[in-house]
């Protein structure tokens, strides 16, 4: 195990204990930051979730024509998140060399860096400063950056327009005015639901929750990174979709709702309003037949309590596995992956929403995607989630209070006291 | 009841196992040879017919096809091995005479109690140490070790039931216990190690978690696991309509092997172990 | 059922214990790399837990674990979880005994078909044994998909949707009918090899009484089978004790109506990184598994070792 080095003996300290002499008696040692010797030059690998658009291997091919040295091969792993999670960590827990350049998903940053299964990466070299500080944000921990924003999420409104226009509204910028849209439209529109976002008991559900308390002027953790559950605020927050499953407005359906089950309720006609990330209105534009919707539908900054609500931040970073071979390869494929002119291309190929600021505001770019302004809105504003090591376990906790509350179990009070209570334990 | 019913009776009854055994698969075919956009239908037969999801499924970026020999391989020779250990050891429990033999096979028996879950982060561990990640042996190794308990007890329970006088004979004829074994016992125990070798090959075959998590280069990956690995078009997407192809090219080799030996493998029960 | 001997006690007994060991070595070093030594490393790590904090300036993680006694398992009765601990064992326990009296009434049904003479009787029991055939991994696919809001199960079905993933009696109810059609054909399987030693005679006889077809199924069949189907019963059992993919690919992890332990381990281990306690429920379970099957064939005498085979026929 000697062998390892440091690095080795961290990311695997699941072995220690098999060995007598590196546990019972070890009390655990202070690690100290890794040293960022980025070198080795020559092939490496791109672990991502799907490619979106077929985009990524063109971008790869540009890199690859340009390095014949140090070709980059693309490794698409499960599009379930969690998988993917599971995959990377795995890979890092066997040492495997296999996995280079992560993806991350914008959460993992702090249990992949505090584990150090990624290499800390120096500032200097990138343009974080043209890039939306929020992003930036989640690639880092402890005030050290660990990964390179290269997209953005954040959540929109997706809404019937023509149903809307019939009706003479405009589109909701608090959850009554949605309530009222709804109640002045379903009637002629049976079939029809009124609300519907990713409620299935998984990651989703964490960022629609964290959303409503958000929107409704509350917090999920405060800025000392503690919880604060216990306001008025996230109350209401959860009585929003407490209710809306209630009432009905949330039709049952969505709780079986993931991103793509709910893409598809919408493209249906079954949605009026569907909370949704940017990926869905080339989907749901699309005139080739498999929309109902096509030319139906805009998008709007979330609703709130009192005013325009606030989205989760979303989104993917890119980092150098600690197990990787050619390090200095990897470092500058993130340069180049992250690059205003790469980011540009993937916008205008995939839809997907860049973290280059500028592009948002460019003219050519926001004529082709009318969306943009909105999607700029709602990064800005948006919220992130609790950048902690234990994150898959506060997530689970949030998943159990809202998901058990929006079944009809318990009320909405005693989901949020213990909620609370389960989150101080996990962030102490 | 009329006479025509009652005899109409057991037909019923076979049509619907028959129907509750198939219809799930028969979905399964349905939907793979839908087209993309029609992938929700719900009609028993698919209109138009289309091979779209298949022709997906072996798209060159799956790697499907060559995951398909990676688990002919696992599967092939964990088959192999487990049939060769657990002869020799069955042999030796069911028709030697030695110390601690029941509990011998007791304790064989008793392994395949643990939860194979548990079992995987130590393996995980193990085979960082000696390097068998991304490795053939490293999915086949654990196979053969999840398969022996049940083919040794199987084939245990198949020697015990021979003759004792078989050795003898074949001994005043001259013959080693080796050449016993392998001129008068093996011909005689081959419809139990067939059984044994299809059961082995199906679990080989079906092994799913260990393969998933011992290998992460993709062309080292068996068939479940690129199938569940499956990407669809978008971010959230999954293509349920490739899903199922891949899933219907996986199960058919089990199905034809199935159907071409089902009266082998209940040959193989009935004679042997289960009595 | 030909009177069977133990072998002859004779002069070969001398070799025969080295060669009884080299026979049996190969498959005790497999199973000592692969099972045992997993187990060994499993129930030490029960007794241990990470160390999991984080250092103040870096942010970085403590390394190495610590001992802590019995208090992995003590926090499974008392802890904060011990809620999702006990929910568990209760789906553990519930699905394995219903969904093993199901599989076994479909298990035998199906056995009898397929011992049925008639036309096109191998077309009959290939199909039976499909289900056996396909895939785990392939089945939690298939059944999710049948299973969505808007699969197919709830098209055939009349009234309002079913939404069998959320969490509640119908998701259960999803991961029995995925089961037992995996499953029921394997004891199928093993119970048709058990009906087909049965003599023709002994029908025939019952025949000849006068007896229904139900009273020679009760009172022939059955007892025929009795130790075969015993068998196929404890297998099943604790295959089903340990139950899984199901639970987890089908209607997903966390749900209360189909968690169970080893769902439980998995998600401590895999998705938390907390391999003490997930330890601690592996080897939990590892015990319940062994009473139960220690119970068993105490209770109902299944001969599992086949000790007896030589001796009673």
């Amino acid at each position: 195990m000697a062998r390892q080095g440091l690095i080795g003996r961290i990311g695997i300290a699941a072995v220690l204990v098999l060995t007598a002499s590196a546990c019972g008696t070890d009390s655990g040692s202070r690690p100290t930051p890794p040293q960022a010797a980025l070198d080795g030059v020559g092939p490496i690998t791109l672990a991502t979730g799907k490619d979106t658009s077929g985009n990524l291997q063109n971008q790869i091919d540009g890199w690859n024509s340009a390095h014949p040295d140090q070709r980059v091969s693309l490794i698409e792993l499960p599009e379930n998140a969690d998988a993917q999670r599971q995959q990377m960590v795995q890979n890092a827990q066997t040492r495997s060399d296999t996995y280079a350049v992560l993806n991350l998903d914008v959460i993992w940053t702090a249990e992949f860096a505090a584990n150090q299964w990624v290499v800390q990466l120096p500032e200097a070299e990138f343009p974080l400063d043209k890039l939306l500080p929020a992003t930036v944000e989640t690639g880092t921990y402890f005030n050290r950056l660990y990964a390179v924003p290269t997209n953005s999420d954040g959540g929109l409104l997706y809404y019937r327009k023509d149903l809307l226009d019939a009706a003479g509204l405009t589109p909701p910028k608090t959850w009554a005015e949605l309530s009222a849209a709804c109640a002045k439209v379903l009637p002629a529109n049976p079939g029809t639901s009124c609300y519907a976002g990713q409620f299935e008991k998984y990651e989703g559900l964490t960022v629609n929750f964290s959303e409503a308390v958000n929107s409704a002027g509350g917090a999920v953790v405060g800025p000392d990174g503690k919880p604060t559950l216990d306001t008025e605020a996230a109350r209401k927050g959860l009585e929003f979709l407490v209710n809306g499953v209630k009432s009905g407005e949330i039709p049952g359906k969505a709780r079986t709702f993931k991103e793509e089950e709910g893409r598809r309720a919408f493209q249906a006609g079954e949605l009026v309003f569907h909370r949704q990330w940017p990926y869905q209105y080339l989907k749901a534009a699309a005139t080739d037949g498999s929309s109902a919707v096509a030319g139906k539908f805009a998008v709007a900054p979330l609703p709130g309590l009192t005013g325009p609500g606030s989205s989760t931040l979303g989104g993917h970073n890119l980092a150098v596995s600690a197990f990787a071979k050619n390090k200095k390869t990897a470092l500058e494929f993130i340069k180049y992956l992250s690059s205003e002119e790469q980011q540009r291309a993937n916008l205008e190929k995939s839809s997907q929403a860049p973290t280059w600021a500028a592009l948002y505001d460019d003219p050519a770019l926001t004529a082709r995607f009318p969306y943009l302004p909105t999607l700029k809105q709602s990064i800005l504003g948006a919220k992130r989630r609790p950048a902690v090591v234990k994150y898959q376990e506060v997530s689970t906790a949030i998943q159990n209070a809202v998901y058990d509350a929006m079944g009809g179990k318990g009320d909405v009070g005693g989901a949020l006291t213990g909620l609370q209570a389960r989150l101080s334990e996990l962030t102490k | 009841m009329s006479t025509r019913l009652r005899s109409a009776l057991p037909y019923l009854g076979i049509a619907a196992i028959v129907a509750y055994c198939l219809a799930p698969f028969y979905w399964m075919l349905v939907s793979s040879l839908r087209r993309t956009s029609d992938i929700f239908d719900s009609g028993p037969i698919p209109s138009p017919l289309s091979f779209e999801s298949y022709t997906a499924a072996f798209d060159d970026r799956n790697g499907f096809l060559r995951s398909l020999l990676n688990s002919f391989i696992v599967a092939g020779a964990t088959t192999v091995l487990v049939l060769l250990f657990a002869t020799f050891a069955a042999y030796a429990l069911a028709r030697l005479t030695f110390r601690f033999k029941n509990a011998v096979l007791a304790l064989i028996i008793a392994t395949s109690m643990f939860p194979g879950i548990s079992l995987l982060i130590p393996l995980l561990d193990l085979f960082s140490d000696i390097d068998w990640i991304n490795t053939y042996q490293a999915m086949i190794v654990p196979n053969v070790g999840y398969v022996l308990p049940l083919a040794v007890w199987n084939l245990t329970a198949f020697f015990r039931q021979m003759p004792g006088e078989l050795e003898e004979a074949a001994q005043i004829d001259g013959c080693t216990p080796a050449q016993a074994f392998r001129k008068v016992i093996l011909p005689i125990a081959t419809p139990g190690v067939f059984t044994t070798a299809i059961i082995t090959f199906i679990a080989a075959w079906n092994e799913f978690i260990i393969a998933l998590s011992v290998v992460n280069r993709e062309e080292l990956k068996t068939a479940p696991v690129i199938t569940s690995q499956f990407t669809g078009t978008t971010q959230f997407d999954s293509p349920f309509g490739t899903q199922m192809a891949a899933g219907v090219i996986v199960t058919i080799p089990l199905v034809i092997l199935v159907l071409l030996f089902q009266r082998r493998i209940v040959a193989g029960l009935t004679a042997g172990g289960v009595k | 059922m030909t009177a069977v001997a133990d072998p002859p006690r004779s002069r070969r007994r001398a070799g025969t214990g080295r060669l009884a060991a080299a026979l049996v070595s190969p498959t005790l070093v497999v199973l000592g790399l692969v099972v045992a030594y997993p187990i060994v490393s499993a129930v030490r790590l029960a007794f241990y837990q990470r160390n999991d904090g984080v250092d103040p300036e870096t942010g970085l993680l403590e390394t190495g674990y610590r001992f802590v006694g019995i208090d992995n398992f003590a926090d499974m009765v008392t802890g904060a979880t011990a809620g999702r601990f006990l929910n568990a064992l209760w789906n553990t326990t519930t699905f394995t005994v219903v969904g093993v009296a199901v599989e076994v009434v479909l298990g035998v049904l199906m056995a009898l078909v397929m011992h049925h003479a008639f036309r096109g009787r191998a077309l009959v029991r290939a199909s039976i044994l499909v289900p056996w055939a396909v895939p785990t991994a392939i089945a939690g696919l298939l059944w999710n998909w049948v299973f969505q809001a808007d699969g197919v199960a709830n098209d055939l079905l009349p009234g309002p949707a079913i939404l069998w993933t959320t969490d509640g009696l119908q998701a259960w109810f999803a991961v029995i009918i995925a089961d037992t059609w995996k499953t029921a054909p394997f004891i199928g399987l093993l119970v048709l090899a058990g009906l087909q030693v049965i003599p023709q005679e002994v029908y025939e006889a019952a025949r000849l009484d006068g007896a229904s077809p139900w009273r020679q199924f009760s009172s022939v069949t059955l007892p025929l089978v009795r130790p075969t189907l015993l068998v196929a019963v404890l297998f099943r059992i604790l295959d089903t004790l340990r139950m899984f993919d199901l639970p987890y690919t089908l209607v997903g992890p966390g749900k209360d109506a189909t968690d169970t332990v080893t769902v439980l381990a998995f998600e401590e281990a895999v998705r938390f990184g907390r391999y003490g306690p997930a330890s601690a429920y592996a080897v939990f379970l590892f015990l319940y598994v062994a009473v139960v099957a220690f119970v068993f064939v105490r209770l109902l005498g299944a001969d599992v070792v086949g000790a007896r085979v030589g001796r009673n026929r």
